[in-house]
């Protein structure tokens, strides 16, 4: 195992995180605050509780949901399509480094971020709120499997995507959607029952469901069908990594 | 020279056709012995980076065998490009890391422990000490080259590829690069570089060789090679256009061209007395005055021209004319 190898890329991309400081510790305090200030106070004021819960606590987990998933998609794919984007990829693809060293090195950089964005968020939401986390263990299961599974998709897009365009599509006409779809802001109870089913469709409602679990011990679906599709969808996300580098698709000519 | 030992690099019958199904390596065969320096010649689009790219792992052979030091490039990639230092054609470098950071990442890229006494010697033999802490996108192109060399030495190669490393490059930084180059081969290392300009290839390199169209046209130690291929021309540019030569300069290898205005002079320069004295007293007394005279080595374009169109003739090429 070339440890040297994963570290350099991993405290490669940190330290571009480090150079934006501002932007990614200051941007999510202040869009977190608004969040509340809108949803939380505006909102909330007239739906009063869902679920035994008050609203400004209720969204807290798929406001961290949000923005754990987009986070992990473009700091995965960045990650990756900018080496491409420059041209200084050369210098992984003749490294002494194999696939999964990369992925750890790229992946663990982009999930780390990610994760520390959570919990920017999650202490930020309790300077509005009182916060109740019933399973620490399990919240924190979520938004390490949910912050690994993201990258590794994002990264897999910055391989893909060979264009900026390309590079935002899924994003924002993907996974914008599906989470704003998927129970950040409100209960499935609240829908009409075809529309109850059809988000069970939607794989973002799993993990906002087991994520406000955690939290509240409420959720839509069975916390553990929500755990296993998570791992699950992890397992696919991997397996289409390792075949990219088997294949040399779209990396190397 | 490299008859004792196995050879450091051998590749044989490599193939490679891009996925459009161009054809850019047909059939490459070559040894290369430790602590040679070869230069490869070749025109734009031989397959020079292709190559290159093959055996550091960036492209993928479709066909054929590499290894370094014994290593298949395949089996044993770890093991080959670890042994391996590449400075690319392009000046791709990241933009707002520092030096010193960019050249210790190439080191832990190839699994190095750090080692900040050697970054800091290869960054002195650069003269990139000064630019450590700057951020590469201040620096100026041919300091970026200089980092790109800096990251090829950072995990201690044993095989150094330079892939065009003079293109935009200042006298200073080539006398630099060829005492870097020299002084690496003192300690072992081998050196196989691309260039377009023969000079170059006469100055530094053990062996040329010669890619034309994805073939090995030819490799062959420079001695021998320059001795082939040292013709020089003389160029005058005459005052008056002459309508054909005066038969006193008809023991002269000279051409008329641009209609009469200029006088063209093919000799050897490793022979030990050329004409040039006799031909100018030639001039004199046939009464041709010249406003300008040049002269110029025959240029790898022209190389290749006779090469190519000699082969042309030969089996090599009739079999890819069916
Ligand atoms: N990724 C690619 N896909 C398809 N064709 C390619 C690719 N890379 C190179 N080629 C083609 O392969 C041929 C050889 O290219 P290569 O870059 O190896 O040439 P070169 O000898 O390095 O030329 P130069 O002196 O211009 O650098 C060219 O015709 C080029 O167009
Ligand atoms: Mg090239």
């Amino acid at each position: 195992m070339n440890i040297y190898g994963v570290l350099a890329i991993y405290r490669f991309e940190m330290s571009r995180t480090r150079r934006t400081l501002i932007q990614s510790i200051v941007a999510p305090v202040i869009t977190t605050s608004l969040y509340f200030i809108v949803f939380g106070a505006a909102i909330g004021s007239r739906i009063q509780e869902v679920g035994g819960v008050s609203y400004g606590a209720f969204i807290v987990p798929g406001l961290i949901m949000l923005n754990l998933l987009t986070n992990s998609i473009s700091n995965g794919s960045f990650g990756i399509y900018f080496p491409k984007f420059m041209g200084t990829v050369y210098e992984i693809l003749s490294a002494p480094v194999s696939t999964l060293e990369i992925v750890l090195g790229y992946v663990g950089a982009a999930a780390s971020k990610a994760l520390l964005l959570g919990f920017i968020i999650l202490l930020t939401a309790s300077l509005f709120i009182e916060l109740r986390i019933a399973h620490p263990l399990i919240m924190l299961a979520f938004l390490i499997l949910t912050a690994i599974s993201f990258s590794l998709l994002g990264f897999i897009l910055g391989i893909w995507a060979d264009n900026f365009e390309k590079l935002s599509v899924v994003p924002t006409l993907v996974i914008t959607p599906l989470v704003f779809l998927g129970g950040s802001f409100y209960s499935t109870d609240m829908l009409p029952p075809f529309w109850q089913t059809v988000s069970l469709f939607n794989p973002v409602l799993y993990l906002v469901s087991g994520l406000r679990w955690s939290f509240y011990e409420i959720s839509d679906v069975n916390v553990w069908v929500s755990l296993g599709s998570v791992l699950l969808f992890l397992l696919i996300c991997f397996g289409l990594v390792v075949w990219i580098f088997k294949t040399g698709y779209k990396l190397r000519s | 020279m490299n008859d004792v030992a196995e050879p450091i690099l051998k590749i044989s019958d490599l193939c490679k056709t891009y996925s459009g199904g161009f054809n850019a390596l047909k059939n490459v065969s070559l040894e290369i012995g430790k602590g040679e320096i070869v230069a490869l010649l070749g025109p734009n689009g031989a397959g020079k980076t292709t190559l290159i790219s093959a055996i550091c792992g960036i492209v993928r052979p479709t066909s054929g065998k590499i290894t370094v030091a014994g290593y298949d490039i395949v089996d044993d990639y770890r093991k080959t490009r670890s042994l391996i230092g590449l400075v690319p054609q392009e000046l791709t470098t990241d933009s707002f890391e520092t030096v010193f950071n960019t050249v210790s990442f190439s080191r832990g890229l190839f699994g190095r422990p750090p080692d900040p006494a050697h970054i800091e010697r290869v960054l002195t033999a650069l003269s990139l000490w000064d630019k450590r802490d700057s951020k590469i996108i201040t620096l100026s192109g041919g300091m970026k080259r200089r980092v790109l060399i800096a990251k090829a030495l950072s995990h201690e190669p044993s095989v150094l590829f330079l892939d065009e490393p003079t293109a935009g490059v200042d006298v200073s930084l080539r006398k630099d690069m060829w005492k870097i180059v020299r002084e690496l081969r003192e300690s072992g290392v081998t050196i196989i570089l691309t260039t377009h300009y023969i000079e170059e290839a006469e100055e530094i390199a053990d062996r040329v060789g010669v890619i034309n169209h994805g073939e090995m046209v030819l490799i062959e130690d420079k001695q021998i090679l320059m001795r082939k291929l040292g013709q020089k021309q003389l160029m005058l540019d005459l005052v008056e256009p002459l309508r054909q030569l005066p038969a006193s300069l008809a023991d002269f290898a000279l051409d008329l061209t641009e209609h009469g205005t200029r006088l063209i002079y093919t000799f050897d320069s490793h022979e030990q007395r050329t004409d040039i004295t006799a031909l100018l007293d030639g001039l004199k007394s046939a009464g041709i005055a010249f406003r300008d005279l040049q002269t110029s080595q025959s240029s790898l374009e022209d190389i290749f021209v006779n090469l190519v169109e000699g082969a042309s003739k030969g089996p090599a090429e009739q079999e890819a004319e069916p």
